[in-house]
């Protein structure tokens, strides 16, 4: 029975041999930033983020980095799954010297990891994660989040739905916190600004796994006059695709929250839906007017030799907010990055954003626009960027909204 | 009535790629008894391998052709799978290959990822049926019909094959007793192999005809898995007919759902399942599992006996060693070595049902992510602290695992482990769509220790005598009477019975009892982590601890925590890694091929040889 202990003496031995200390700052070391993601489990989504991040951090670098230290993102996998963020987390932190935390595209990822940053007092940049509790019901202080919320945006396509005549609307959102968020959103907003409308039917298929016939013939014998989409990625594709094949577009606006993002428009290609109300992000209609925003995309374009996505805005803006945090905190000590990232302006490709005070939410907004056809492919035309801070509730009702603070 | 008819097709059609895949599934499982998780990854293969096709060949000839083209290659490849990965080890105890498949799944995924990259593809829709018929004035898309015209050809083409052939002959023959097969002088191996290539290609076949009704993408494989698995219970392991039928009830019933109860759509299969298994424990066209299939493969189990004074002498230094730990190594060792504890637990208390208890289950996580939600709720809405909800975790979970118990008993074999299966996946769905009470998929967050066990230094000593202790008492539970008895309804339920045993009782005590120390370890978990998500309940979760179990070593009494140990700790090395799936996967088809009766089993084989250690035998 010795083998018992000598496996785990192994294991000691394996747990000592991983101990060493590695990280001692010093001046010219890098500047660590840790980068929690799921680059496997969510590969489509996370590979434009990360050419988004280094693409950032070759521009910051050259221009001498931040504090005259090179800035350096340590990229981890955590599969998706929030207790394995945790422990990565804690890694990144207390052994890797990371000064602080960024990552996750998956809201319940983003909340784990908001909540150990709290407890633990390391700040954390949620630059993807949507869910509007990130910065509210479950925010604290050292949480900051840098894109719009599922609220933001809702209430962008709520705004352009309520100056239509529709009035019985249908919604399809997947079943589960971000789809559910979403269509409560749209509501409230829609309902806010139009009291006549009249919400006919729900459709709540299972994340990625929608029976889009079943869900095309379930809204169908609703009879609505507008219809309101949260589905995204496979789930997307099959609606559409069972939607125009039955005829349920036909005479109806759909307002699309996020349809528009290339991530999900690219791979429908020459069956794109079109004259949908969407968020997205038209990098290919950019012109010399859109100043940083076209400088944005031909960088990108010149690095990677492919065409950007909404991920690879969102990761230039994290990596650009983080320099710019530490830049005004002059230290890489926490409390000196909280600080600094209150009140925060960040000179963005989408223009000025602010991370606010009140809730540590950045005003980073969303392209709005109308779907068409072009050459073949989905395109946002007649669009849009609407600023994210004209969209969040009033001070006060924002307050109610997040106890921490 | 017009809308009646068309929801109808609309399952109907449905149903025809379902069908597929569960058929091939059902066709390995009961030839071979291998239960093949990696089934769903030749679906998925089967989609990418079409998808490619369909860019090359034109025309509707292309079309159609790319489709069996697809389904041979993908056949092809599970040839190779299952000579070099699943041939091995036919010898090794039940169900163990299915850690091998599960290796399998992870080099499938990367290396789909590497050749198609991560982009999901859109199916290209069907020459000549892109259009719609109106019947009775619904749209019906004409690929739907041509689904359902298919479907039916393949299942005779098939009922055929498997009845009226010399082949179906051998493969019927081989599914009611394979070792008198092979004793009639059948090639066994080839036979094993042909079903696998039919199997595979039937997969492959039902991920390349869904292309126009959807595309190819990285998360198909374990989003089919579920559904195939149901069906192919529903309908009974190794029945063709089950499989069609249930393919199209639940397809049909799916459809149906989806317009009337919308939010129905996470639980309605696994709901029909378990009525299903209440009435009919077999399925429903499924016969009772041989008796004694137990056993009958590799070698018999030996007598455990209790630890020596040096054995004990030995765990008392290595606990000692681990207690070192923090003022060894530094802050992230102690986290680390935190979340491995906890999941050596949560492992010994499966394998305490798996090993000792011989029950098979596929849905443990339910008691570790009950335990969490217990405790998490508790925290949330009564501020219990944290001495309190660490009590009031495992009885939760032990009520649960009371009432689930109760209910999957009724079944035995591959049946009790899906039942298990389908109550992990009604709790996830009740936790998961309950969002006003357990925060949906958001989960619940802040829940923290108490003051005293905050640090990480503290929490690491609570969590080290707390699992080192559940996995110390589940090990003297098993020389305890009650342990005796447990074994002895494993290896012979009727000798046990005779003796005057309650083995119903015994394995439902087991069963509570397991399922109350994995909530020990959930809830250990919650505080360590501050929050928890629906993923402490999903079926990955179960697997994870099903694979170390077997890893370990499942004949053993100590195959659960060391299996943990070392999966995690080599898990935790390997994702820095870019291609970190296609490298465990490998490692576990490795350890899988070479240690056949898991890592100790296979050690302790190799200290008997060098004379390290004494056999079995000897201390008799």
């Amino acid at each position: 029975m010795q083998r018992k202990t000598f496996l785990k003496g192994l294991i000691g031995a394996a747990l000592l041999a991983s101990t060493a200390p590695v990280a001692f700052a010093q001046s010219g070391e890098p500047i660590k930033i840790g980068e929690i993601n799921h680059y496997k489990r969510m590969a489509a989504f996370a590979e434009p983020y990360k050419k988004g991040i280094e693409l950032a951090l070759e521009e910051i670098n050259g221009d001498g980095g931040v504090l005259g230290r090179p800035l350096e993102f340590i990229f981890r996998d955590d599969q998706g799954d929030p207790g394995e963020a945790i422990k990565i987390a804690e890694e990144l932190m207390t052994r890797d010297g990371a000064v602080m935390l960024t990552g996750s595209i998956l809201s319940n990822v983003g909340l784990a990891i908001a909540s150990v940053a709290g407890e633990k007092k390391w700040v954390y940049l949620a630059a993807e994660p949507l869910a509007d509790a990130v910065t509210w019901s479950a925010g604290n202080p050292y949480t900051f989040r840098l894109r719009a919320s599922t609220y933001m945006q809702a209430a962008m396509l709520a705004e352009a739905a309520a100056k239509t005549d529709a009035v019985k609307y249908a919604t399809i959102a997947p079943n589960y916190a971000y789809g559910k968020d979403a269509v409560a959103a749209f509501k409230e907003v829609l309902t806010k600004l139009k009291p006549d409308v009249e919400f006919v039917a729900e459709q709540w298929p299972a994340l990625f796994k929608i029976d889009s016939g079943a869900e095309v013939q379930a809204l169908e014998r609703a009879k609505p006059d507008a219809i309101y989409n949260v589905t995204f990625g496979t789930d997307l594709a099959k609606f559409v695709r069972d939607g125009t094949t039955r005829g349920l577009f036909d005479g109806r606006t759909v307002y699309g929250l996020l349809s528009g993002e290339p991530e999900y428009l690219e791979p429908l290609a020459d069956e794109a839906p079109e004259g949908w109300v969407v968020t997205g992000y038209p990098w290919y209609d950019f012109t010399e007017d859109d100043g940083a925003n076209k400088a944005f995309v031909d960088a990108y374009q010149a690095k990677w030799n492919e065409t950007p996505k909404i991920g690879s805005l969102v990761g230039y803006m994290a990596a650009e907010s983080i320099a710019a945090a530490i830049a005004k905190a002059g230290s890489t000590e926490t409390e000196a990055i909280r600080a600094a990232f209150e009140g925060l302006p960040v000179e963005t490709p989408v223009g000025s954003i602010t991370y606010r005070e009140i809730d540590n939410q950045a005003t980073m907004g969303a392209f709005v626009g109308t779907t068409a056809l072009k050459d073949g492919a989905g395109v946002m035309v007649d669009w849009s960027y609407l600023d994210g801070a004209d969209y969040l509730p009033s001070d006060e009702e924002v307050k109610k909204l997040r106890p921490s603070e | 009535m017009g809308l009646f008819l068309a929801q109808l097709l609309t399952g109907l059609a449905n149903a025809g790629a379902l069908f597929m895949v569960a058929s091939g599934l059902s066709l390995i499982f009961g030839v071979t008894r291998i239960v093949n998780f990696a089934h769903g990854s030749f679906y998925m293969l089967g989609a990418y391998v079409g998808w490619t096709l369909m860019q090359v060949l034109p025309g509707m000839v292309g079309f159609w052709g790319a489709i069996l083209l697809a389904g041979i290659i993908v056949g092809l490849i599970g040839v190779i799978v299952e000579i070099c990965v699943l041939r091995p080890v036919y010898s090794a105890p039940e169900l163990f290959q299915l850690v091998a498949t599960f290796g399998v799944i992870l080099v499938i995924q990367d290396l789909t990822l590497m050749i198609w990259g991560a982009e999901d593809l859109l199916g290209p829709r069907a020459p000549g049926l892109k259009g719609i018929v109106r019947i009775m004035d619904e749209p019906v898309p004409q690929y739907d019909l041509a689904l359902i015209a298919i479907t039916p050809f393949v299942a005779f083409a098939l009922w055929y094959l498997i009845t009226k052939t010399r082949v179906g002959i051998l493969v019927r023959a081989a599914t009611q007793d394979r070792e008198m097969v092979g004793a009639l002088g059948v090639n066994q191996s080839w036979l094993f192999t042909g079903v696998f290539f039919l199997g595979c290609a039937l997969a492959g076949l039902g991920g390349a005809v869904q292309l126009p009704k959807g595309g190819a993408d990285l998360l198909m494989d374990f989003n089919i898995l579920t559904s195939v698995f149901v069906v192919v219970v529903i309908g009974g392991m190794g029945s063709l007919p089950g499989a069609y039928l249930a393919a199209v009830i639940i397809s049909v019933l799916n459809v149906f759902g989806v317009s009337y109860m919308p939010k129905s759509t996470l639980v309605l299969m696994f709901l029909v399942m378990v009525v299903v298994l209440m009435f009919r424990p077999f399925g429903l066209f499924g016969k009772e599992e041989v008796a004694g299939e137990h056993g009958q493969v590799g070698e018999p189990e030996r007598p455990i006996k209790p630890a020596g004074l040096p054995v004990r002498l030995l765990v008392a230094v290595g606990l000692v060693l681990l207690g070192l730990i923090p003022i060894l190594g530094s802050n992230f060792t102690e986290v680390l070595a935190t979340d491995i504890l906890i999941f050596c637990l949560f492992a010994a208390s499966l394998h305490f049902m798996l090993g000792m208890g011989g029950l098979v289950s596929f849905g443990h996580a339910a008691f570790f992510g009950g335990g969490a939600y217990v405790a998490a709720l508790f925290v949330t809405y009564a501020h219990t602290p944290m001495e309190l909800a660490l009590i009031l975790a495992p009885l939760g979970a032990g009520l649960a695992a009371v009432i689930i118990g109760w209910v999957c008993l009724r079944s035995t074999g591959v049946y009790f482990a899906m039942l298990t299966l389908a109550f992990a996946q009604l709790l996830w769905s009740l936790v998961f769509q309950w969002g006003d009470i357990t925060g949906g998929d958001d989960g619940l967050v802040n829940i923290w220790p108490s003051a005293w066990a905050s640090s990480n230094t503290v929490f690491f000593y609570l969590t080290l005598v707390i699992c080192a202790g559940g996995i110390l008492l589940l090990r003297h539970a098993a020389h305890s009477p009650f342990g005796y008895a447990l074994r002895a309804a494993r290896d012979s339920a009727r000798q046990a019975e005779a003796m005057g045993i309650n083995t119903k009782r015994i394995q439902w005590v087991a069963f509570a009892f397991a399922g109350a120390m994995a909530g020990v370890a959930g809830g250990l978990f919650v505080f360590s982590k501050g929050s928890v998500f629906p993923n402490e309940l999903e079926i990955a979760r179960s697997f994870d601890a099903l694979i170390v179990v077997f890893l370990g070593g499942v004949k053993t009494l100590s195959g659960g925590w060391v299996g943990g140990a070392s999966f995690e700790a080599v898990k935790d090395y390997l994702t820095r890694f870019e291609y970190w799936r296609l490298a465990l996967g490998l490692l576990i088809i490795g350890v899988v091929i070479l240690a056949p009766e898991g890592i100790v089993g296979s050690l302790r084989k190799l200290g008997e040889r060098l004379g390290v250690l004494n056999t079995g035998e000897d201390k008799r």
